[in-house]
């Protein structure tokens, strides 16, 4: 009787921290080799053979399909810098300069990769499409409603994050730094709704 | 207590062999995954484009929307395949993905040079059955192993504007994926 109790108690306990840690580490994401500059997040492995259980198990069970490393690396955000979640009924700015890439595209999903409807159709910006500064740099904002210049709507939604795409670019498994790779920032500028 | 404390701790050794297990053993079982979903929608060894994401429907998710994409979702049982794709303007992009959706292999058009990007795709063994001869005017052809028989081709050419659209679908659309022999 003492066995089978001990068993018993030993199998919940080994089911409740084996399928609980593997739903933690698909669902937080578990860092292996990723890449961390300001709030922004790459894993330039996930798009190559030498790609992390974690995230095999992570691409398989969402669906997507990594940027391979040969076309590009994704950054990707679900916080501001100051570590507070994207809210789509608050105003945020990114701005700043991006790594050398031929070309780049920003990106506004759900959490669950959905794009998200608006009023102007808009769910992100490539490189070209970007009105600048004249050194280069750019600001966007990222908002419920309308705003002058750069504006990528958000819809309101609750939760969103960005993705960064660079295409053709010289970061890669090698990229270490921000020196290597200046990220812009992102930074709450306006109340929320 | 001791025997309590000792129950523990097999709970919990056993509990990192169950989230070891879960992990590796996920890919295989992911019933959701990019091959499947596309499965559907793609016929073997054809190249098909694929509807670009919208908020109401996604075929896959974190599709980037500036990009055209066309799938050819192969299998190497018959043969050998030969990929010809036509540059777009910006900028073009080939990724092959194994079943599990492992980017092996990724280049761009200005890797692949040339005006029309023209890849060949094999197994090893495919590729070690090649007749030494045809090896070496094989030289410049770009040749790619795929760890498996199957697994998927993605063509995307980027439309840096949404007005350019278009003609990176058309792109795209131009592209073939062929029994090579």
């Amino acid at each position: 009787m003492r066995l089978l109790l001990g068993s018993i108690y030993t199998f919940v306990v080994a089911a409740g921290i084996g399928l609980g840690s593997t739903w933690f580490a698909l669902t937080h994401g578990a860092g292996f080799g990723t890449l961390r500059v300001g709030a922004w997040t790459a894993q330039p492995k996930a798009g190559t053979t030498d790609i992390d259980p974690y995230s095999r198990a992570v691409i398989a069970r969402s669906g997507a399909l990594p940027v391979s490393l040969g076309d590009g690396v994704a950054f990707r955000a679900a916080r501001d810098d100051q570590g507070e979640p994207l809210d789509g009924r608050c105003e945020v700015t990114i701005s700043g300069t991006t790594p050398p890439a031929r070309y780049f595209t920003l990106t506004l999903y759900d959490p669950d990769g959905r794009l998200v409807a608006n009023s102007l159709n808009r769910h992100g910006f490539t490189s070209e499409e970007l009105y600048r500064n004249q050194d280069g740099s750019f600001q966007i904002a990222v908002a419920p409603r309308a705003r002058a210049g750069n504006w990528l709507p958000t819809g309101g939604v609750d939760r969103y994050v960005l993705v960064l795409r660079f295409y053709d670019t010289s970061v890669g498994v090698a990229t270490r730094a921000e020196r290597e790779a200046p990220m812009p920032s992102i930074k709450r500028t306006g109340a929320c709704r | 207590m001791t025997r309590w404390l000792l129950w523990t701790l097999a709970g919990i050794i056993l509990g990192g062999i169950v989230h070891l297990a879960t992990i590796l053993l996920l890919p295989r079982t992911a019933s959701q995954d990019a091959y499947e979903r596309l499965t559907p929608i793609t016929p073997v060894n054809v190249m098909t484009p694929i509807p670009g994401p919208t908020p109401a429907k996604a075929l896959l998710p974190f599709m980037d929307p500036a990009f055209a994409m066309a799938v050819c979702r192969y299998d190497l049982g018959h043969g050998p395949m030969k990929l010809t794709a036509p540059v777009s303007q910006a900028y073009t992009s080939v990724t092959f993905y194994t079943k599990l959706g492992v980017a092996y292999y990724g280049i761009n058009d200005r890797a692949a040079g040339r005006r029309t990007i023209e890849l060949y795709l094999m197994t090893t063994a495919q590729h070690d059955a090649m007749p030494e001869d045809e090896d070496v005017t094989a030289a410049d052809r770009l040749i790619i192993e795929s760890p498996g028989t199957t697994g998927l081709i993605v063509l995307r050419a980027l439309s840096p504007e949404p007005s350019l659209m278009p003609m990176a679908q058309a792109a795209v659309a131009a592209a073939r994926c062929l029994q090579s022999q």
